[in-house]
C-alpha cells in the first residue's frame, strides 16, 4: 500500500483531462497552445511519477507488487498491482505519452479534446497493465477503444469510418466472446480477483460438445474466448486485416499509441491470463498458435513487400513483429516469454518512431504514397539518419533493441519446434528486403520531384522528439539486461506455474526442454 | 590496449559524423584517421608481443535470459591478433588512402559534405569488424557480423543518387541476410545443444556433439555437422561463396577504398574466420568440413572463370577476390586452419593493393572504369604501375618454385594447394584449385596487359590527361606493396611451417597430439557432461586453433609429391603465357576466341546467369506472392468475409445508434456497457443467492 503510487500514476491523465474540460475555455489558437502545453506537462508529470515504480519495484519479488485493493460499486472490487510481466508495460506507456502528445503540435482542429482524448486513453491503457480484477481489467480493456475510435474517427484521414468500423467490428467480435468466457469463469471460480483466479484450477476434462471432442475441455474453450479477444489485438493473422486501415486513416499520434500500445494488450492478455489461467487449454493450442504465428510472419512480411502506402508497409511489419511475440510466449520457455515481452517494449519504441517518420513527411506533403517521395535525404539529413536508424532497428539489426526480443524468442522456440524457427527465422530476410526497399524508396536517388524541391528537414521539436526513442533503442540493445532483469523472475514463475499445472494434468509438456 | 584497439575507431566514426560541424569537417577527417593509425600501430605492437596465451577482457554484460548469458568481452588469441593487425593496418591506409581519392568527387556537387559521412562509415565498419574479430562469444560476433553488413551497406550505396548503387547495396544487405539466417539457426542449434553460446563452454563441449544426434525440421540429424554446417551458411554468406555471392560483383558500386577495405581484405574474410575459430566444432564435422571443401573449391574455380573475361577493372579484381576466398575454405575444409589464415593475411595485402591501385587508376582516368577504354598508361601512372605489378605478382604467385621465396601469395596460395592434394579424396578441390591458378594468373595479366600495355583506347582527352595519383594514395599503396612481398616470407614458418612452430604460434600446447582420441559410446541422455569428464582431460582448448589429434593434414601437406608442389607454378606460367598470346602478342585472338565460342562468353560474361536466376525466381515470386496474398488473401478472403458480415450487422446497429456516421461508437459503448451490467448482475444475483 505504497501511497497509492499505482492509482496515482493511472489517474492523473484522467484528472487532467477532467481539468481540461472544465478550465479551459475558447478555440482560438492561443487556447490550443495552452491544451497542448497542459496536456505536455500532465503525460509529463505521469511518467515522472511512473519512475518511483521502477524505483520501487523489486524485480526478485514474483508476486504482484504495490497492491491495491478497495471495495467498489456493487460489490465489485478495485484492486491495482504490478509484476515483473506488467511493470515495463506501464512505463513503456507512460514514456510514449509525453512524445505522442509533443509530436501532435501540428494539430490545429479541436485540440483541447484531441488532448483529452488522449489523457483519457492514457489512464486506460495504464488501468489495463495494472488491473487486477477481471471486471476492473474488462472495463479498461474495452473502454480504451472508445477514445481510440474517437480519435480515428475525428482526426482521421479522408476514409475514417470505414476503417473504425472494421476496428469495431473485430473486437466486438472478441470482446464479446470474452466477456461470456469471463462470466464462465465467474460461475465456476466464484471471484474475479485475478490472483486467485491465476491460483484456481480450470476444469479440463475432454467433453463432447454439438458433437466434437473438446480436448482440455473447459479450459481449451475458455482458452479460444479469451484467444478471440487478444488474437484481434496483437493483431494475429488471419484477423489482422483491421490494423492497416486503422493506421492508415488514424493521425500520426494515434498510429503510434496503436501501435506502440494497444498492440501490446494482446500479448499482455496472454501472459496474464491465457498462460496461467488455463494452462491445458494453452498447451493443447499451442501448435495452432505457433502455426499461426509464422504464417503471420511470412505473409504479411511478403505483403509489406508490395505495399506503396508508406504507413501501411510499416502496419503489415508490425503484424510481423508481433508474430514473434506469439512465438515466444507459447515457446513457454524462459527464452521464449522474456523475448516476446522485450520484443513488445522495443516493438513499442520502435514501431512508434517509424510512425513519427512517416508523419514527419506526411506534415509536410500530406500523402503517404511511397511514389511520391524519393531523394529526401538530399534535403533532409537529419531526417535520413533517423528514419535509417529506426529502419536499421526494424530489421533486428544487433546492437538496437529491436535484435534482442527477435533473438530471444527465436532461441526459445528453437528448443520447441525447429520448423517454426526455420521459418520465423526467415522473417529476417523478408524484413530486411521490404524495409530496405522502403529508405531508398523515399530516401535514396536524386531528388527529381518538383513538390519536394523546398522541403525542410526537421524541426528542433521534430529531432527532440525522436531523441528519447533513440536513447532507448540503443539502450536497450546495448544493454537490455536493464529489462531482462526486472522481467525474469517473474517469468519464470510464470513457466514454473506452468509446467507444473501440466504436470498435475498429466502432460509433461515442455518442462523437460524447458529446463535448460 | 585491446579496448583501445576497438574503441578508438568507434570514437573516430562519431568524431567524422557528427563531430565534424563542431570542429570542422579537415580536423574530423584527419582525427578519424589518426585514430585508426594509433589502433594500428597498438595492433601490431600486441601482434608482436602476444606470447600465445589466450585472454578474456570482460567488459560489461549483455544478455541474460535464464541459462543463456552473453558479454561484451575481448577474446584475445592468435586468430584475434592476426585479424586486428589485418583489419587495422589496411582500414587506416584506406582511411589515408581516402585523402586523396575522395578529393573533388564528381558525383557531389561543391557543398555538398561527403567526405565525413564517408569516414564516419568507415571508421564504423572498423569498430564493427573488431567487434566481430575479438568477440568471446556467438552472440557478440554476430553483432559485429551484422555490423559489418550495414557498414557495408551503407558504402556500397554510397553514392544515393544513383539507382544502381542503391540496388547493389540492398543486396547485399539481403543476400548477407540470407547467410545470416543460417548462421542464427547455427546459434540457436549450439544453445539448444550446449546450453551456452560462449566460446570456451561450446569449445569444450563440442566434442560431445560427435554422437549426438538432433530433430531438426523433418529428421534426425549428427548434431556436429548439423551446427557447422549452418555456421558455414552464414560464412557463404558473408564471404560470397557460390549461390550466395552474387552480391560481391554488384557490391563494386562502392567507392574503391570501400572495395578494397571491405570486399577484399577484411569483411569477406570474415567467412573464413568464422571457420577458422570454430575449429574446435569443425573438427567433428568430417560431412561440413567436406561441403566446405566442395563449394570453396568450386567457388575458386567458378568465379576464376567469369573473371576470365570481365571489362569493368574493379570486377575482375571482385571475382579474383571470390575466387581466393574459395581458396582460403578450402584450407578450413581440409583441417589446415593456419594455411586459410596464412592465405587471408596474405592476401588482405595484395588483394587491397590490387584494388588502392585501381583505384588510383580510376582516378587517373577520370573515373573510367572499362579496361577496354585503357591502354599504354604504365608511362603515365609509374608508381601506380609499379604496385599493381607487385600485387599481380604476388596473387599469381610468383615465387622460386621449391624453396620458401617468393611473393605473398606465392607461399599462401601453395600452401593451401598441397594441403588440399592432402587432404582431398578423389582430387577434386587439388584440381580446382590448380585449374583457377591458371585463370587467375591469366585474368590478373590481363589486366595488367590491358591497362598498362599496348596503345591508349577510348577518349583521348581521358587518356593525355591522365596523371600519377597524390602521394597521400601513394604512400599506402607502397605500404601494402612492402606487405604482398614480404608478408608470406616473414610467417611462413609459423603459419605453414612444422607442427612446432605453428603449435606456437598459435599457442597450442604440443601434448594434445600425444594424447588419443578415446571414443566411448556416450548415453544420449547426458552426453554434455560425460564429454565434460571424458574429454577435458586431454581437450582444454589453449590454441587459438585446434586440429583433433587424427588431422595430420598438416605435416602431410609437407611431403606431397614434387609434381605436385610444382603444379600452381606451373599453372601459374602457362596463365602468363596465355595472357601474353591473347593480350599483347596477338591481340585479335580474343575477339576471335569470343566469337567461335559465342555460347560459352556469354554464359562467362553473364556470370553464368545467377542473377537472372535468383532475378525469377526469389524477387519476382516474392513480389507475385506479396501481391496474391495482399489482394486475394486479404482483401478477397479475410476482407470480403468481413464485409459480408458487416452488411449483417452495419443496418442494425446504425438503426439503434441513429447517427451513421460515428454511431459505431456509440453502439460499442452501448455494447460494452451492456455487457458489464450483465455481468454485474450476474454477480449479484450469484452472490447474493
Amino acid at each position: 500500500m505504497d501511497y497509492f503510487l499505482l492509482s496515482i500514476v493511472t489517474f492523473i491523465p484522467a484528472i487532467s483531462a477532467l481539468i481540461l474540460l472544465v478550465v479551459a475555455r475558447g478555440n482560438d489558437a492561443a487556447a490550443a497552445l495552452v491544451a497542448k502545453r497542459f496536456a505536455l506537462f500532465a503525460t509529463g508529470v505521469t511518467f515522472f511519477v511512473s519512475l518511483f515504480i521502477i524505483a520501487q519495484f523489486e524485480p526478485e519479488n514474483t508476486g504482484f507488487q504495490m497492491v491495491e485493493e478497495a471495495e467498489w460499486i456493487m460489490g465489485l472490487k478495485y484492486k491495482l498491482g504490478i509484476d515483473g510481466i506488467s511493470v515495463l508495460f506501464v512505463i513503456l506507456t507512460t514514456f510514449m505519452m509525453p512524445i505522442v502528445v509533443w509530436a501532435s503540435w501540428g494539430i490545429e482542429v479541436r485540440v483541447k479534446e484531441y488532448m483529452i482524448a488522449f489523457l483519457l486513453l492514457e489512464t486506460l491503457m495504464l488501468g489495463v497493465f495494472m488491473a487486477l480484477d477481471l471486471v476492473l481489467f474488462y472495463l479498461f480493456f474495452e473502454a480504451g477503444l472508445i477514445p481510440m475510435f474517437l480519435i480515428i474517427g475525428i482526426w482521421g484521414g479522408a476514409n475514417r469510418v470505414y476503417a473504425s468500423f472494421k476496428f469495431f467490428l473485430y473486437t466486438l467480435l472478441g470482446s464479446v466472446l470474452m466477456l461470456i468466457a469471463m462470466v464462465v469463469m465467474y460461475a465456476e471460480a466464484g471471484t474475479t480477483d485475478i490472483e486467485s483466479l491465476m491460483l484456481h484450477q480450470f476444469a479440463f476434462d475432454d467433453f463432447n460438445l454439438f458433437g466434437f471432442q473438446i480436448l482440455g475441455g473447459t479450459q481449451t474453450l475458455l482458452f479460444l474466448a479469451f484467444f478471440a479477444s487478444f488474437a484481434v489485438k496483437m493483431p494475429m493473422w488471419p484477423v489482422h486485416t483491421w490494423l492497416p486501415d486503422a493506421h492508415v486513416q488514424a493521425p500520426t499520434a494515434g498510429s503510434v499509441v496503436l501501435a506502440a500500445i494497444l498492440l501490446k494488450m494482446g500479448g499482455y492478455g496472454f501472459l496474464r491470463f491465457s498462460l496461467p489461467m488455463f494452462p491445458v487449454g494453452s498447451y493443447i493450442m499451442t501448435d495452432f498458435i505457433l502455426w499461426l504465428s509464422v504464417i503471420a510472419i511470412v505473409y504479411t512480411s511478403l505483403v509489406a513487400l508490395v505495399q506503396s502506402d508508406m504507413k501501411k508497409l510499416i502496419a503489415y511489419s508490425s503484424v510481423a513483429h508481433m508474430g514473434y511475440v506469439t512465438i515466444g510466449i507459447f515457446a513457454a520457455n524462459q527464452q521464449g516469454i522474456d523475448g516476446a515481452i522485450f520484443q513488445m517494449l522495443s516493438h513499442g519504441f520502435i514501431s512508434g518512431a517509424l510512425f513519427l517518420c512517416v508523419g514527419v513527411i506526411y506534415d509536410r506533403m500530406h500523402t503517404r504514397e511511397i511514389e511520391a517521395y524519393g531523394g529526401l535525404v538530399n534535403r533532409m539529413p537529419a531526417y535520413a539518419l533517423i528514419f535509417m536508424f529506426f529502419t536499421m532497428a526494424n530489421v533486428g539489426l544487433p546492437g538496437t533493441s529491436g535484435f534482442v526480443g527477435e533473438f530471444l524468442t527465436l532461441v526459445g522456440i528453437f528448443k520447441v519446434n525447429t520448423w517454426i524457427a526455420l521459418l520465423a527465422t526467415s522473417g529476417v530476410v523478408l524484413s530486411a528486403a521490404y524495409a530496405l526497399w522502403l529508405y531508398r524508396r523515399v530516401m535514396m536517388g536524386d531528388l527529381i520531384k518538383e513538390a519536394l524541391r523546398t522541403i525542410q528537414d526537421m524541426s528542433l521539436r521534430e529531432r527532440a522528439v525522436f531523441a528519447p526513442l533513440v536513447f532507448m533503442t540503443l539502450l536497450l540493445g546495448v544493454y537490455p539486461v536493464l529489462a531482462l532483469d526486472l522481467i525474469g523472475p517473474s517469468v519464470q514463475s510464470l513457466i514454473d506455474n506452468y509446467n507444473s499445472a501440466l504436470s498435475i494434468a498429466g502432460i509433461d509438456g515442455n518442462t523437460i526442454i524447458a529446463s535448460h | 590496449m585491446e579496448l583501445f584497439v576497438i574503441f578508438s575507431p568507434l570514437v573516430g566514426a562519431i568524431l567524422a559524423g557528427f563531430g565534424w560541424k563542431i570542429i570542422g569537417e579537415k580536423a574530423a577527417l584527419i582525427s578519424a584517421t589518426l585514430l585508426l593509425f594509433l589502433a594500428c600501430f597498438v595492433s601490431w605492437f600486441l601482434f608482436i608481443g602476444f606470447d600465445g596465451d589466450l585472454r578474456i577482457i570482460e567488459i560489461s554484460k549483455w544478455m541474460s535470459s535464464g541459462s543463456l548469458e552473453a558479454y561484451w568481452a575481448i577474446r584475445f588469441d592468435r586468430l584475434t591478433a592476426i585479424m586486428l593487425i589485418v583489419v587495422t593496418t589496411v582500414s587506416a591506409l584506406v582511411h589515408l588512402y581516402s585523402f586523396g581519392y575522395m578529393d573533388h568527387d564528381p558525383n557531389w556537387k561543391h557543398d555538398e559534405s561527403y567526405k565525413p559521412r564517408f569516414f564516419a562509415y568507415l571508421s564504423f565498419f572498423t569498430f564493427a569488424m573488431l567487434m566481430l574479430v575479438t568477440s568471446d562469444n556467438l552472440l557478440q560476433m554476430f553483432f559485429g557480423w551484422e555490423g559489418v553488413g550495414v557498414a557495408s551497406y551503407l558504402l556500397i550505396g554510397f553514392y544515393y543518387k544513383k539507382p544502381t548503387a542503391n540496388s547493389a547495396a540492398i543486396k547485399a544487405f539481403v543476400v548477407n541476410r540470407v547467410g545470416d539466417f543460417g548462421f542464427a539457426l547455427g546459434i540457436f542449434g549450439i544453445f539448444y545443444l550446449t546450453g551456452s553460446i560462449q566460446f570456451s563452454d561450446v569449445f569444450l563441449l563440442a566434442p560431445g556433439l560427435v554422437d549426438q544426434e538432433i530433430s531438426f525440421l523433418w529428421t534426425e540429424w549428427n548434431a556436429a555437422n548439423l551446427i557447422a554446417f549452418l555456421l558455414f551458411v552464414g560464412a557463404m554468406g558473408k564471404s560470397a561463396q557460390l549461390f550466395l555471392h552474387t552480391w560481391l560483383p554488384d557490391a563494386m558500386e562502392g567507392p574503391t577504398p570501400v572495395s578494397a577495405l571491405i570486399h577484399a581484405a577484411t569483411m569477406v574474410t570474415a567467412g573464413v574466420f568464422l571457420v577458422c575459430r570454430m575449429s574446435p566444432l569443425m573438427e567433428f564435422a568430417p560431412n561440413a568440413m567436406a561441403f566446405i571443401t566442395f563449394i570453396g573449391a568450386t567457388t575458386a574455380f567458378f568465379a576464376a572463370t567469369i573473371g576470365l573475361v570481365q571489362n569493368d577493372i574493379k570486377r575482375v579484381i571482385a571475382y579474383s577476390t571470390c575466387s581466393q576466398l574459395g581458396y582460403m575454405f578450402v584450407a578450413a575444409g581440409s583441417g589446415v586452419y593456419s594455411a586459410a589464415m596464412f592465405h587471408l593475411f596474405t592476401h588482405a595485402f595484395f588483394k587491397a593493393l590490387l584494388f588502392l591501385g585501381a583505384g588510383s587508376v580510376i582516378h587517373a582516368m577520370h573515373h573510367e572504369q572499362d579496361m577496354r577504354n585503357y591502354g599504354g598508361l604504365r608511362k603515365k601512372i609509374p608508381y601506380t604501375f609499379v604496385a599493381m605489378m607487385i600485387g599481380t605478382l604476388a596473387i599469381t604467385g610468383v615465387g622460386i618454385p621449391l624453396t620458401h621465396y617468393g611473393f605473398a601469395g606465392f607461399l599462401s596460395k601453395d600452401a593451401i594447394i598441397e594441403s588440399a592434394y592432402a587432404a582431398s579424396v578423389g582430387g577434386y578441390s587439388f584440381w580446382m584449385l590448380v585449374i583457377s591458378a591458371l585463370f587467375t594468373s591469366f585474368y590478373s595479366w590481363r589486366l595488367i596487359f590491358m591497362t598498362f600495355y599496348g596503345k591508349p583506347r577510348g577518349d583521348s582527352h581521358t587518356h593525355t590527361s591522365a596523371h600519377e595519383s597524390p602521394k597521400v594514395m601513394i604512400i599506402p599503396l607502397a605500404i601494402l606493396s612492402l606487405g604482398a612481398i614480404f608478408s608470406g616470407m616473414i610467417w611462413y614458418k609459423s603459419f605453414f611451417g612444422d607442427h612446432y612452430s605453428v603449435n606456437k604460434f598459435f599457442g597450442i600446447e604440443e601434448t594434445e597430439y600425444h594424447s588419443q582420441y578415446n571414443d566411448d559410446n556416450h548415453g544420449s541422455s547426458d552426453v554434455k557432461n560425460e564429454g565434460l569428464s571424458n574429454h577435458s582431460s586431454f581437450y582444454m582448448p589453449s590454441g587459438a586453433i585446434y586440429m583433433a589429434p587424427d588431422n595430420h593434414i598438416l605435416d602431410e601437406a609437407h611431403h606431397v609429391p614434387k609434381w605436385v608442389k610444382l603444379s600452381p607454378f606451373m599453372a601459374m606460367l602457362l596463365g602468363f603465357i596465355l595472357s601474353y598470346i591473347f593480350y599483347i602478342w596477338r591481340t585479335d585472338l580474343p575477339q576471335k576466341l569470343a566469337e567461335n565460342q559465342r555460347p560459352l562468353y556469354l554464359f562467362l560474361l553473364n556470370k553464368w546467369y545467377f542473377d537472372e536466376v535468383y532475378e525469377i525466381l526469389f524477387v519476382r515470386s516474392a513480389k507475385f506472392f506479396g501481391r496474391l496474398l495482399w489482394k486475394k488473401g486479404d482483401g478477397t478472403v479475410i476482407d470480403g468475409f468481413i464485409d459480408n458480415l458487416s452488411m449483417v450487422f452495419i443496418p442494425l446497429l446504425t438503426r439503434l445508434a441513429g447517427r451513421a456516421q460515428s454511431g459505431y461508437i456509440f453502439t460499442y459503448a452501448f455494447a460494452m456497457v451492456l455487457g458489464i451490467v450483465v455481468l454485474i448482475t450476474w454477480m449479484t444475483l450469484g452472490t447474493g443467492s
